[in-house]
């Protein structure tokens, strides 16, 4: 498998970040809603959030990443078997999806450093606050957080819904490519 | 006839009000005055906030200082822990729920001078909804004329919350059921 994308096959590169992606985003999906939920003294409620956080820097790191991979080496176009209608919804659903991304890994930066504190990763590195003065900043940042990562997973469904249709209903190649087939 | 009533009414109750009650308004544009809470973290150390956005005014008349009133208003999303996460946390369903109730109030219903300076103020505090009459231990702190042509008067009270009185059960263990309110206020002379 080759690491670039060519004119018909995504490369190595860009399929570890789409998957590794996708699982960052159902982890901090679950993690976000089960971290919320929990009693005070429950051993994860500080430990939660943390892991919730680091695991965010680091996939905004991967999606800048991602993005300049995507400029290096555009991905295949979509396969001659695809109509418009299907080709139009399938690009408007992959920049929506990485909007959205950005959208609720920014809110959730700006939850976290409303007051001016900084995001630790893992302990390790500091993401310093930047935006501070929003009025209200930590409820708006944690209502868009929220419900921008509800509208996220929708996409993130049609997203696998429209594979899943390609793969079962037109027997095409599009997921089959997703894996660098 | 009818038109003449409405007058007549607002003369008789300036003719007949006392001219001594004063009425001061809350200093809360200069910042005089504080609403600030605390509540053990744990049980090992106290942690202390404050509401940021209130306003409020009380009548007070040394002559007779049993006809006081006192009325505060509060706007609970001003919640301020200085932490911006766990303020978020108590503006949520677990705590005060500022959606539904962005407001708390208190309107006093009793005022009783103890000696000493001391005082008890007894009202109705509406919080998360509830409303439940409670004690405030009043202190005087003092009275009198300010630098800049006004007249102020000022006034230390606490009192304790059971947070479960108020419909608010969010568990933070054993030592941290009841929360302190420290109120310090400045009134203005009307």
């Amino acid at each position: 498998m080759q690491l670039r994308n060519d004119a018909k096959r995504y490369g190595l590169i860009a399929v570890l970040l789409h998957w590794l992606v996708a699982l960052a985003v159902f982890g901090l999906f679950g993690l976000g809603l089960w971290m919320t939920s929990l009693t005070y003294y429950d051993p994860w409620y500080r430990d939660g959030p943390a892991l919730h956080k680091s695991i965010g820097v680091l996939l905004f790191a991967t999606m800048i990443l991602r993005l300049i991979w995507r400029w290096l080496s555009p991905p295949p176009p979509a396969l001659s078997s695809h109509n418009p209608l299907e080709r139009l919804a399938a690009k408007a659903v992959h920049l929506l999806l990485y909007l959205l991304l950005f959208a609720v890994m920014i809110s959730g930066y700006l939850i976290s450093t409303a007051d001016g504190r900084a995001v630790e990763v893992f302990g390790l590195l500091s993401i310093p606050a930047t935006l501070t003065s929003i009025p209200e900043q930590e409820d708006i940042a944690g209502a868009v957080h929220l419900y921008l990562a509800i509208g996220l997973i929708g996409l993130v469904v049609l997203h696998a819904a429209g594979a899943l249709k390609h793969h079962f209903l037109d027997r095409d190649n599009t997921l089959k490519r997703m894996f660098g087939l | 006839m009818k038109k003449l009533v409405f007058p007549l009414l607002l003369l008789s109750l300036t003719a007949f009000s006392p001219a001594q009650a004063a009425d001061y308004v809350l200093d809360t544009k200069g910042a005089h005055a504080f609403i600030q809470f605390r509540i053990k973290h744990l049980g090992y150390s106290w942690l202390y906030g404050r509401f940021n956005d209130f306003d409020g005014k009380f009548s007070y008349d040394e002559a007779k200082p049993d006809a006081s009133t006192v009325e505060i208003n509060i706007r609970t999303t001003s919640i301020d822990s200085n932490h911006a996460e766990r303020d978020k946390h108590l503006r949520d369903k677990d705590f005060l729920n500022v959606r539904k109730f962005p407001t708390a109030k208190f309107v006093s219903t009793a005022f009783t001078e103890q000696g000493n300076g001391k005082a008890l103020l007894r009202g109705k505090l509406t919080l998360h909804g509830v409303t439940k009459e409670i004690d405030i231990d009043v202190e005087h702190i003092g009275a009198g004329p300010d630098p800049w042509g006004g007249e102020r008067r000022g006034f230390f009270g606490t009192t304790t919350l059971v947070l479960k009185d108020f419909g608010i059960d969010f568990d933070l263990g054993p030592a941290s059921r009841e929360v302190y309110l420290d109120l310090s206020v400045e009134g203005i002379k009307q």
